[in-house]
């Protein structure tokens, strides 16, 4: 069965269809890329996955499980997690607690025990801590754990927000252009660390890219989105040389 | 466990330190103050003052939680301090003679004040947290305007027949002969048991600390300062957005209400008037807060305790003090968010007069 | 007759306070700030016009006049000093800083003026109309106020529709980046807003201590405040709606605190805030502001 199954999912601002009848099935495990041109709804369609937009039409089974028109919140805690296109840390925290911060619904005390300091709150917080190294070790992130995260490089922000995303331990992971602003020996670094997340973490990923190097190297499947409509969808190899997909890409 | 976890242990070890090492200095202090007074080198207008010091630092600590982990404006705080004051001093007057045990009638005094203030805060916050920060500091302002009104028209009297309301005068509370009259209008409370202490200010001080540092320091805290940093993040990693921001709202109001408490039972006769409950009341805490830096707890104490002695001790200055903290509210803020003046701080490192006293716990790194 | 007499005089003070929600709902509108000292300038511009009127024995309509010139040249340095070097910092240390700014007005008005109240001679010199056997007076302020501010609303309605500046307004509202790309020089325009929100704060002075004469430097504060409540009231940022929710808070007051209780009319005006914010947080008029993602 599935892990994803959107169904005709849409939605219009004012009078522009941003998404419209948007069809995708994730199998578990895959690793898929979403492209397309700028404007073509990319960003969109991952709001309307994530809750931050009400969808107009269609539905979202995760797991079978219905998450159409949940909040944020709850589709967080039904297993998805994103990174956003413009990078959306806590830029006044530091690296570790950034990562604790995704850790918030996985390890839990009251807000009681932790004003009194009760016992529960140095063993969960020492599992918490545990728990955020293990995953920031994977990013290469852990020499760095007590720096403030604005004052990270640029291509160590975004790692950042993958491993925040991570650490919320969802079945789904979106990340929202990973590679953008990167050289190209960053992105080849990211490529293993993606590919590495996904087999050690066993999470299916659904990612938007523009980096063609990026997407033909490490997806499996390919959907091309354009103008809010489904363009192709399938292998990379026959959906990179669509006809409709290059001139879509190249203009007329 | 390796190098890098050891840091991190470390680094939370760092709080427990922080706790310490403010506790400690609060506690020279007070020693220090008791030898001065003990010795009777101390003026009376410094012993007067050391009560309202522990006020004001309470509210500068509570209102920090709301506007530098929270993020949010609050212009109400003073508000909170008068349901704190008010139903404190109502309770303690209504049980003087039924509650003759004073610690047990103060601390049910001090608690009934939390809950009041916090109950309100809640309310508020139900009401606003979820719209833009602005209003939030629109509708504190006019939630703190609000209660002053409405004490000021409010008659209250306890007989043998129960509790008489009245928003018209003390002769229409109808009270029987054995009655009294105990929330006179705009005379406010007269004749509160005078149960404040040095001590017990400066204890209360050290509880609102802890609560409030360890809060910071704790899974929720880091969920407020998330929501702080970036909303949209918070939400998308499955924080609780209005339950934190009600969860540090109703605590910065139950403690501003501790405050109020203390306030209360430290004068004899307490009215609700702009001076002391105004608008320019929350004004001057948050004068406090932006001073001793926004999240920095210690910071926050010193503040109000250097600003409330500073002015006794200037009193030349007196009628240049609102200017000044005026100025130093504009300055702080174009110093500190300026991106000219951001970038000339990085190339000149120096330290604000009270960040070299404290420490930093909103940038940790 | 009393009630109708009681609605006119709330018609006339909620003009006022639509004249001053105007300044806040264009700089909220396009500075996206609150500008907190607004009000201020409402009790600067009083004691421009009552230092020339009642010391110098100036002509009330230069008064006025040198009152908005004024004004304007104020609003406008407080942006350029205080708001514009925090153009990309928080909302929070933004409002910190009107905050100051407030403050600041206030204690220079204190110093310069004294703590004492000044009695403002209307700049109104008309008699009063009587009505109804003269049952029924309309003050001549009143005569005045009501007319004045739907003309600065139609003035107000095509400039920003027809004029260059007043689109360039518009598209600064919309989106600010967009609105750099298409040509709009963003600082100019908001500059502009301030000026136009401070000269309106200034009409809204004279007309205001006109009908009510006692002048202190808190004297702008709660009017100010009662009027950001009444942009809300018609929904932030929409003109007409500033409009609209002026003239009902004016009325609700001047009713309530006929009615039910002078000492609680602050509070039934803030109460109705926080209902409107509960009950529809946009406003009468308002329109959701989207975040982007």
């Amino acid at each position: 069965m599935a892990m994803l199954s959107v169904n005709n999912l849409g939605i219009s601002f004012g009078g522009l269809r941003a998404v419209d009848s948007f069809n995708i099935t994730i199998e578990k495990g895959e690793l898929y890329g979403l492209i397309g041109p700028n404007g073509a709804g990319k960003t969109t369609a991952f709001n309307l996955l994530t809750g931050v937009y009400k969808p107009d039409t269609g539905r979202v089974l995760l797991d079978d499980v219905n998450i159409t028109g949940l909040s944020t919140i709850e589709i967080n805690k039904a297993g998805v997690a994103r990174t956003f296109q413009n990078i959306r840390l806590f830029r006044n925290m530091s690296v570790l607690d950034n990562v604790k911060i995704g850790l918030h619904n996985n390890y839990k005390y009251s807000t009681t025990s932790g004003i009194l300091r009760l016992p529960t709150f140095f063993k969960t917080e020492r599992q918490m801590n545990e728990s955020a190294f293990d995953i920031l070790k994977v990013f290469g992130l852990d020499k760095e754990a007590n720096f403030l995260s604005a004052n990270l490089p640029y291509g160590k922000q975004r790692k950042l927000e993958i491993a925040r995303a991570l650490a919320t331990n969802p079945k789904l992971l979106l990340l929202d252009e990973p590679a953008a602003g990167m050289n190209p020996a960053e992105t080849d670094e990211l490529m293993e660390t993606i590919t590495l997340i996904r087999n050690k973490y066993n999470v299916t990923i659904l990612l938007i890219e523009h980096d063609m190097k990026l997407v033909a190297g490490i997806c499996e499947k390919i959907f091309v989105l354009n103008f809010g409509q489904q363009l192709a969808n399938g292998l990379p190899s026959d959906v990179l040389n669509n006809p409709e997909v290059i001139k879509a890409y190249l203009g007329e | 466990m390796n190098k890098t976890g050891l840091n991190s242990m470390n680094k939370f070890n760092k709080s427990t330190i922080n706790n310490i090492i403010t506790i400690a200095l609060i506690i020279v202090v007070y020693v220090i103050c008791q030898i001065l007074i003990s010795t009777g080198v101390m003026s009376n207008l410094l012993q007067g003052l050391l009560v309202p010091i522990c006020y004001y630092s309470i509210l500068a600590v509570s209102l920090n939680l709301t506007v530098g982990i929270l993020g949010e404006l609050s212009l109400g705080h003073a508000g909170f301090m008068c349901i704190g004051a008010f139903t404190g001093a109502f309770f303690s007057k209504c049980t003087a003679t039924i509650l003759p045990n004073v610690f047990l009638r103060f601390t049910l005094a001090i608690i009934i004040g939390a809950l009041s203030a916090a109950l309100l805060g809640a309310l508020i916050g139900v009401a606003v947290l979820r719209l833009r920060g602005d209003y939030l500091a629109i509708v504190t302002l006019a939630f703190g305007e609000i209660i002053k009104n409405v004490i000021n028209v409010l008659y209250i009297g306890l007989d043998s027949k129960g509790f008489h309301f009245s928003m018209k005068d003390t002769v229409s509370l109808n009270l029987l002969d054995d009655g009294q009259v105990i929330l006179k209008g705009a005379q406010g409370i007269s004749g509160t048991p005078q149960n404040t202490s040095f001590t017990i200010a400066v204890l209360l001080l050290i509880i609102t600390y802890l609560l409030i540092s360890n809060l910071i320091h704790s899974r929720s805290g880091r969920a407020i300062m998330a929501i702080r940093d970036n909303r949209i993040a918070a939400e998308s990693v499955g924080i609780d957005i209005t339950k934190f921001k009600l969860l540090a709202f109703s605590i910065s109001a139950a403690m501003a209400g501790v405050a109020g408490v203390l306030y209360s039972h430290n004068i004899s006769s307490l009215t609700a008037t702009p001076k002391n409950f105004g608008y320019n009341q929350s004004i001057m805490i948050l004068v406090f807060v932006v001073l001793g830096g926004m999240g920095n707890i210690r910071g926050s104490i010193i503040a109000a305790a250097v600003l409330t002695l500073l002015p006794e001790y200037l009193r030349f200055m007196q009628d240049y003090r609102m200017l000044i903290y005026a100025i130093v509210l504009i300055v702080m803020m174009i110093f500190n968010w300026n991106p000219t003046c951001v970038t000339w701080r990085k190339n000149h490192p120096i330290k604000g007069i009270f960040s070299l006293l404290s420490n930093k716990t909103k940038k940790e790194a | 007759m009393s009630f109708i007499s009681y609605l006119i005089k709330g018609i006339s003070l909620g003009s006022v306070y639509s004249i001053i929600a105007l300044g806040y709902t264009m700089v909220y509108g396009i500075a996206k700030m609150l500008n907190f000292a607004h009000g201020d300038v409402i009790m600067i511009g009083g004691y421009v016009i009552f230092t020339m009127m009642s010391t110098m024995g100036i002509n009330p309509l230069i008064a006025v006049l040198a009152s908005i010139i004024f004004c304007t040249i104020l609003g406008m340095t407080i942006e350029r000093i205080a708001y514009k070097p925090l153009r990309k910092a928080s909302s929070l240390a933004v409002l910190i800083t009107a905050i100051g700014v407030s403050y600041l007005l206030q204690n220079i008005a204190l110093l310069i003026f004294g703590a004492d109240t000044k009695s403002f001679t209307s700049v109104v010199t008309l008699p009063a109309l009587k009505l109804a056997g003269g049952r029924l007076t309309i003050s001549s302020e009143t005569l005045i106020t009501i007319p004045a501010c739907i003309m600065i609303m139609i003035a107000l309605t095509i400039f920003i529709k027809k004029s260059k500046t007043g689109r360039g307004m518009l598209a600064v509202s919309e989106d600010k980046d967009a609105a750099v790309l298409m040509g709009v020089n963003v600082n100019k325009t908001i500059a502009i807003t301030f000026a136009i929100g401070s000269a309106l704060a200034a009409v809204a002075s004279a007309l205001m201590f006109s009908a009510y004469p006692s002048l202190t430097s808190t004297s702008g504060s709660m009017p100010g405040i009662k009027a950001f409540v009444a942009a809300v009231f018609g929904g932030i940022g929409s003109i007409p709606g500033a409009m609209i929710g002026g003239i009902l808070l004016g009325v609700i007051e001047i009713l309530g605190r006929a009615y039910i209780s002078s000492q609680l009319a602050d509070a039934i005006v803030f109460i109705i805030l926080i209902i409107v914010l509960i009950v529809k947080p946009t406003g009468i008029l308002g329109k959701k502001l989207k975040e982007k993602v």
